[in-house]
């Protein structure tokens, strides 16, 4: 079996499972910090139990992060060796950066928020969940300019065989970077909004703490507007940025195989899966509308896949299905928040149709998943983007098997914990602000 | 060999990010593998210990990550040997952290106690199994790995399997590495807590006290007997012997603490300094190589002029953390003071 195809199912498998508490982690912080915020300037009690019952579902999620968290930091060593060692330069020192100014400040902080409501002054309560709010936020600038480097490489040279920094003002102002970053942020409150929403209105729905969940909701909703319409615009510039610096990846996530001037956008296309050229169907052209899309000129040309040599093409289908979907439903989410907005003050009469937002939770959870594996599987075959393949970048001393136990190892662990997780942190949302215990005095 | 100031300053700042990791996880990896022991008896004293280090477990995991991180940014080559080098081992490390970190926090969220005894055999064994393979893997760097340069990979090929890993002074350091963590954690423990669970922890680290200067004393020595180039850095530059005198004299006012004086604070600050100091002369046995080969010392070992990366990245890195490492340092001292209270074990 081949190595790499194992390492790269095992660093699926272990971003996956992070990313799946990492949206949360960065949104709910921020929604905290707002609640308690409100709780020091008036002194209401609600706000108080808004923070500590939220909070409870955020210390779970946020415990479940760092821990999936700390493989990825090592994965790159054990398995992408050829990669540390081409990139490390530049990639290595960001993740060194990421850990200096950001996971310090919340890993302390959170404790000091945890631990501290009796212990600590009320403004520097507050001060604390702030600081951890802007620490996820730092984090997740760092990471995704790291991320940005593997997308669009900038700011290097090509010396003695390996990459090294030649000016790490062009890494720290990567437009790829900096786009993926808004995207990424703008998609951790859709999911933060709509979890809050979800989880209000099963509460409203059961008509327990009534107040407390409006203000929950009130709160989302108004969020989940301001968040999905910047994700729309943030979103489209990342597409022509993606268009600009890795126009494959931009082939694949529309299923552009023909070069031509005036690219037309097929609303009813199907790849083939076998990666051969053309699809299987190609229907009801817009023309000239993705050229728009992707340049802001009805008439410039978009590059088809014909025009990339066969071993530079990302396998087109998830790519494409991943990205249609992605779209689709962030659209969703867009006219979901705006009408959620509106009717906020008297959603608690909706009744069963209450139902629609606690069966909404997981949809920005697949949403973001799809945003990723746009990314990722859109920039290959390369793991940097032009200059180093995938194929190229693994561990030279480690053998198939050996990735095989620990892709297994990996698969049960994070299965148990996830599980566990997800479990632990529903049982505690579906428990409710009144009957919260104090676990962490 | 060439290498420039920056290059070792790095070295210098690697070994020290290392011991402040060890000084810091070592309260609670001996807390928790002191759990079956001191905690067995009740659910009240096994809370007062998930307690005493509840707050400071993820902030002191944190420096494993800046280590981790600061041998990519700074030693990319290095990084990527070594880690691929110790694949098995290392993502048997990653997972132990893993169970760890959850069950600390998970155990708390459900009051069942088959759950919680779940939680805590399964954190107990990480929490010894981690530290066990902390030891054995620095004791094979001081050994040297069986690395061999292949030109046609262009990559230094680890020549041998996991069980390679497993000379017996590395697994005397793995031990020693145990020994010293429940030693360290004992006192902290005793710090911490009051009624009789600071009594029992205060005499559990009494009892393992001469173990623990058994174990450290024959790994020393064994340490002559079983590396091949040691000792050379100490030879070359002789006020290197501070570092291990240092060690003894805090690891020995450790112990007046503890018998003597009867201050648990005291002696774990002395032990912190002991660890860090430890750890050092261990790092600085090895200079200017970050990876020595036991193959072929000479060109398959990897250091200072080798895996270094560029003078820009080193002299960035640099400004980072004058800036962010003391800032660390004193919010987290902060954070400690504030969140130190005494944990009341008996109601």
């Amino acid at each position: 079996m081949d190595p790499i195809i194992l390492s790269r199912l095992q660093f699926a498998l272990a971003t996956i499972v992070h990313f799946l508490y990492v949206p949360l982690t960065i949104g709910l912080s921020f929604y905290i910090a707002i609640m308690e915020t409100r709780y020091v300037r008036t002194g209401d009690e609600m706000y108080k139990t808004q923070a500590k019952f939220w909070g409870k579902i955020f210390l779970i999620n946020f415990v479940l992060g760092v821990v999936t968290g700390i493989a990825l930091e090592f994965q790159f060593g054990t398995n992408w060796a050829i990669y540390s060692k081409y990139v490390g330069d530049i990639f290595g020192s960001l993740l060194a950066i990421e850990a200096t100014m950001a996971f310090f400040l919340e890993s302390t902080f959170i404790a000091v928020w945890a631990f501290g409501w009796d212990r600590v002054s009320k403004k520097t309560h507050l001060a604390a969940i702030w600081l951890v709010a802007f620490a996820g936020t730092i984090s997740a600038l760092w990471i995704l300019l790291a991320n940005g480097f593997m997308q669009h490489p900038v700011g290097y040279e090509i010396k003695d065989g390996v990459a090294r920094l030649s000016s790490f003002w062009a890494v720290l102002t990567n437009p790829y970077g900096w786009l993926m970053y808004f995207h990424t942020v703008c998609g951790a409150f859709i999911l933060t909004s709509f979890l809050v929403m979800g989880v209000s209105a099963w509460h409203l729905y059961f008509n327990q703490s009534k107040e407390f969940f409006l203000a929950s909701f009130k709160l989302a909703s108004t969020l989940a507007v301001i968040f999905t319409l910047a994700s729309f615009v943030f979103g489209h510039q990342l597409g022509q940025a993606t268009n600009r610096y890795q126009p494959a990846k931009m082939a694949a996530m529309e299923a552009v195989w023909d070069t031509e001037p005036d690219t037309p956008m097929y609303l009813l296309t199907l790849p083939k899966f076998t990666n051969e050229p053309g699809n299987l169907i190609q229907a009801l052209p817009v023309p000239g509308a993705l050229s728009f899309l992707a340049t802001n000129s009805f008439h410039s040309t978009i590059k088809g896949l014909n025009d990339f040599p066969a071993d530079e093409r990302p396998l087109v289908w998830p790519v494409f299905l991943s990205f249609r979907l992605m779209i689709t439903l962030g659209t969703a989410f867009i006219v979901i928040a705006i009408i959620s907005a509106i009717i906020s003050k008297m959603v608690a009469s909706l009744g069963w149709g209450l139902w629609v937002y606690i069966l909404l939770i997981p949809l920005p959870y697949l949403t973001l998943q799809l945003g990723w594996l746009v990314t990722e599987l859109g920039r290959q075959p390369w793991i940097v983007y032009g200059m180093l393949r995938t194929a190229d970048a693994g561990s030279p001393p480690v053998d198939w098997y050996q990735v095989l136990i620990t892709l297994l190892a990996m698969a049960a662990i994070y299965g148990l914990i996830s599980v566990s997780g997800f479990v632990l942190m529903i049982k505690a949302a579906i428990k409710g602000p009144d009957k919260l215990d104090e676990h962490y005095a | 060999m060439e290498f420039e100031w920056l290059q070792v300053v790095w070295f210098v700042l690697w070994g020290v990010l290392w011991g402040v990791y060890f000084l810091l996880d070592g309260f609670d990896f001996g807390v928790s593998m002191l759990l079956p022991v001191l905690g067995a008896a009740s659910e009240r004293e096994r809370t007062a210990m998930y307690k005493a280090t509840g707050p400071f477990w993820d902030g002191n995991e944190v420096w494993l990550i800046t280590a981790g991180g600061v041998t990519f940014a700074a030693f990319p080559l290095a990084y990527a040997v070594l880690f691929s080098s110790l694949y098995t081992a290392l993502l048997i490390l990653l997972f132990c952290l893993i169970l760890r970190g959850v069950t600390f926090e998970l155990r708390f969220q459900w009051d069942n106690p088959w759950y919680r005894l779940t939680c805590d055999g399964l954190g107990v064994l990480a929490s010894f199994v981690a530290p066990l393979l902390l030891g054995v893997a620095f004791s094979n760097l001081f050994r040297g790995l069986p690395l061999q340069f292949d030109p046609a990979r262009d990559f230094f090929m680890y020549q041998g399997n996991i069980l390679n890993l497993l000379h017996p002074y590395c697994l005397l350091g793995g031990v020693l590495f145990v020994v010293m963590f429940v030693y360290h954690g004992a006192l902290y423990l005793a710090w911490r807590v009051d009624g009789d669970l600071r009594k029992k922890s205060f005499y559990m680290a009494k009892l393992v006290y001469p173990l623990f200067l058994l174990l450290f004393l024959l790994y020393v020595a064994l340490t002559f007997f079983w590396t091949d180039h040691f000792i050379e850095p100490y030879l070359a530059s002789p006020f290197l012997f501070a570092i291990p005198v240092l060690c003894a004299v805090l690891f020995l006012s450790s112990g007046y603490n503890t018998y003597v004086k009867n201050s648990a604070g005291r002696a774990a600050l002395a032990s912190c300094g002991g660890i860090l100091t430890f750890t050092l002369c261990g790092v600085m046995g090895m200079f200017p190589n970050l990876i020595p080969s036991r193959l072929d010392f000479a060109n398959s070992s990897l250091n200072l002029a080798n895996a270094s990366s560029s003078n820009l990245t080193l002299g960035i890195m640099l400004a980072v953390a004058v800036v962010f490492v003391p800032t660390v340092i004193g919010y987290q001292i902060w954070a400690h003071r504030k969140l130190s209270w005494t944990v009341k074990a008996d109601y």
